[in-house]
């Protein structure tokens, strides 16, 4: 099985990820092979089966909505690439 | 007896009498990082002077009388916990730049214990992987040879490698690690050393990197069962800040090393039995059995009958929560950044030059098992296979206390052997991550040895929060093991 190579640039656009050329060839067989590999979960009866959506089960715990942390932007600032004063500064989107 | 082949209680043991002091105990350390990590290139970062001051003040904390339970301790981090002011790279380029400005709860709970941290240990890339070669920080070697072939370079397992390599070859004490699909234990395994995974919630995942948020679980790398004990004692905990952290109390893990096994029904899965299992792994898979029996357990065949499934529902549930998780990742508020003619080109090749080949195939993976149309047939399916998992270790622990199986079907592999086909990498995880998936506690404690001469693990699976007879039962393996064999490159050996 191998992945049509418009589907790989479909994810990867999705997905936010520049593919070179080489690298969609080499995709379409290695996510093909994974996609036929995983196709095995089709041999699974999971008629009235619930989801599992986390390891334990539990009950979300609620907070208060209160202010804990914050106030620190040369803090919250220190890895950004680029800045201009307290804000991360990206190229102009708008016109 | 040198203090580097010291084990932790019999360190805290002679730091308590000052016999040494704890800064003579890390310089025992960072010497060896410096004679063995250029060729091992198990640590990322490297962190002496911090070390040293850390070490100094858990001297006059000693000297007062005073000094937490792991007070001059020193350990390894994986490179995925972030610690402030350090850098933090989760083996990836596109974090390359990043110093995080807070400290992660488990290595907190370590500092407030009073450990002290040698460095960043490497791993594979955002923790996705079995070998530590996807690292953008270069392979680690694992510090095992082969008796016939001792010129090739085996590998450490992973993800965790970086930790299992520095612990094995006595560059640390013990180590932290995280195990998503089994990259506590495969490592450990690999390593000849001892890990435990504990139950999901035990330690908190924040400041973690995430991998996979519903599977990521981190803990202990040790040289002895007892040594994992009082590490995850000091790791685990409940933390407000992560939603799946469990308010429950910690109990003295250390304790539980030393009871009886007598009365403990230990289950053996039939389906862990699987075609293709190296030489060797099934009949120390026997001999632990029998320990076990001479220990005073009882023994008895359990079925585990989705343990198949388990690989595959693995590699769409982990892709999935990848991708998502790793969205963050943007080139404008931290991390790695390649201009672009706009936003979105800057985005993608920022992600594109930042993240490696294993992680882009996990990174699509994910976002094709979630895109339109494809949801219910992959990603619901795999929700529902793994609830059949969980289903079948919570009716195998019905009737039995713990299980009992190997850690992984082969012993350690050279780089270049499993990395043509991405699949045959992934199987390597067969046994290691239906308890990822459940949840439930796991342990690897070295068991013997393969026909060259390479360590092999057996796990001892608990029910969820099971730990302490996780720990009876790989203390108990133990001790009947009597595992003494030590890696070829390690502190104080000649190179060979």
């Amino acid at each position: 099985m191998t992945l049509a190579p418009e589907t790989v640039r479909r994810i990867a656009r999705l997905a936010r990820l520049r593919l070179e050329e080489s690298e969609v060839q080499r995709l379409e067989q290695e996510l093909g092979g994974i996609l036929a590999w995983v196709e095995q979960l089709g041999r699974v009866d999971v008629s009235n089966v619930e989801p599992m959506t986390g390891a334990v089960a539990m009950a979300l715990k609620m907070r208060g909505d209160i202010v804990t942390d914050g106030g620190d932007a040369e803090t919250v600032l220190g890895n950004a690439p680029e800045r201009i004063g307290d804000f991360y500064a990206v190229p102009k989107v708008v016109e | 007896m040198t203090l580097t082949d010291l084990g932790i209680a019999a360190a805290r043991h002679g730091l308590g009498r000052r016999e040494f002091s704890a800064r003579e105990l890390a310089l025992a350390h960072i010497a060896a990082i410096e004679a063995l990590n250029p060729r091992l290139n198990a640590f990322i970062t490297v962190t002496a002077e911090q070390a040293l001051a850390a070490a100094d003040e858990a001297d006059e904390a000693l000297a007062r009388g005073e000094g937490g339970p792991l007070a001059g301790i020193p350990l390894a981090i994986k490179d995925i916990f972030c610690t402030r002011g350090v850098r933090t790279t989760a083996g990836s380029r596109i974090l390359g730049p990043f110093v995080p400005p807070y400290e992660s709860a488990v290595t907190a709970n370590l500092l407030r214990d009073g450990a002290i941290f040698l460095g960043k240990t490497n791993l594979d890339e955002f923790a996705m992987g079995s070998s530590t070669t996807s690292s953008a920080y270069g392979s680690t070697e694992n510090p095992w040879k082969r008796r016939q072939n001792p010129e090739a370079r085996l590998v450490p397992g992973g993800s965790s490698g970086g930790s299992a390599a520095a612990v094995a070859a006595r560059l640390a004490l013990g180590a932290t690690g995280t195990d998503t699909g089994g990259s506590i234990r495969q490592p450990a395994s690999f390593c000849g050393i001892t890990g435990i995974k504990p139950t999901y919630g035990r330690c908190s995942r924040w400041g973690v990197v995430a991998f996979a948020s519903s599977l990521d679980h981190p803990g202990p790398f040790g040289r002895g069962v007892e040594d994992c004990a009082l590490l995850l004692r000091s790791m685990a905990g409940h933390d407000p800040r992560d939603s799946t952290s469990v308010d429950r109390p910690v109990p003295d893990y250390a304790a539980a090393c030393r009871r009886s096994l007598k009365g403990l029904r230990i289950g053996v899965p039939r389906e862990y039995r699987v075609p293709g299992m190296a030489a060797g792994i099934e009949e120390m898979w026997r001999a632990g059995e029998s320990w076990l029996r001479e220990a005073g357990a009882e023994i008895t065949e359990v079925s585990l009958p989705h343990t198949e499934f388990g690989l595959p529902t693995y590699y769409i549930i982990a892709p999935a929560e990848a991708s998502s998780n790793l969205a963050r990742y943007d080139g404008v508020r931290f991390g790695l950044r390649r201009d672009g003619e706009d936003l979105i080109d800057l985005y993608e090749r920022t992600r594109g030059e930042g993240f490696g080949a294993e992680v882009k195939r996990r990174i699509l993976m994910g976002t094709y098992v979630l895109s339109h149309g494809y949801y219910d047939a992959y990603y619901l399916k795999a929700q529902k296979v793994r609830a059949l998992i969980f289903q079948d270790f919570a009716n195998a622990f019905a009737g039995v206390d713990a299980l009992l199986a190997p850690t992984a079907p082969s012993a350690a592999f050279a780089e270049g052997e499993k990395t043509e086909d991405p699949v045959m990498m992934y199987l390597n995880d067969v046994f290691t991550v239906p308890a990822d998936l459940a949840g439930v506690p796991a342990m690897s404690v070295p068991a013997g040895l393969d026909a060259d001469g390479l360590p092999l693990g057996l796990q001892v699976i608990g029910p969820p929060f099971g730990e302490e007879v996780v720990f009876t039962v790989a203390a108990a393996l133990e001790r009947a093991a009597g595992f003494t064999s030590l890696p070829a490159i390690r502190a104080g050996s000649p190179a060979p």
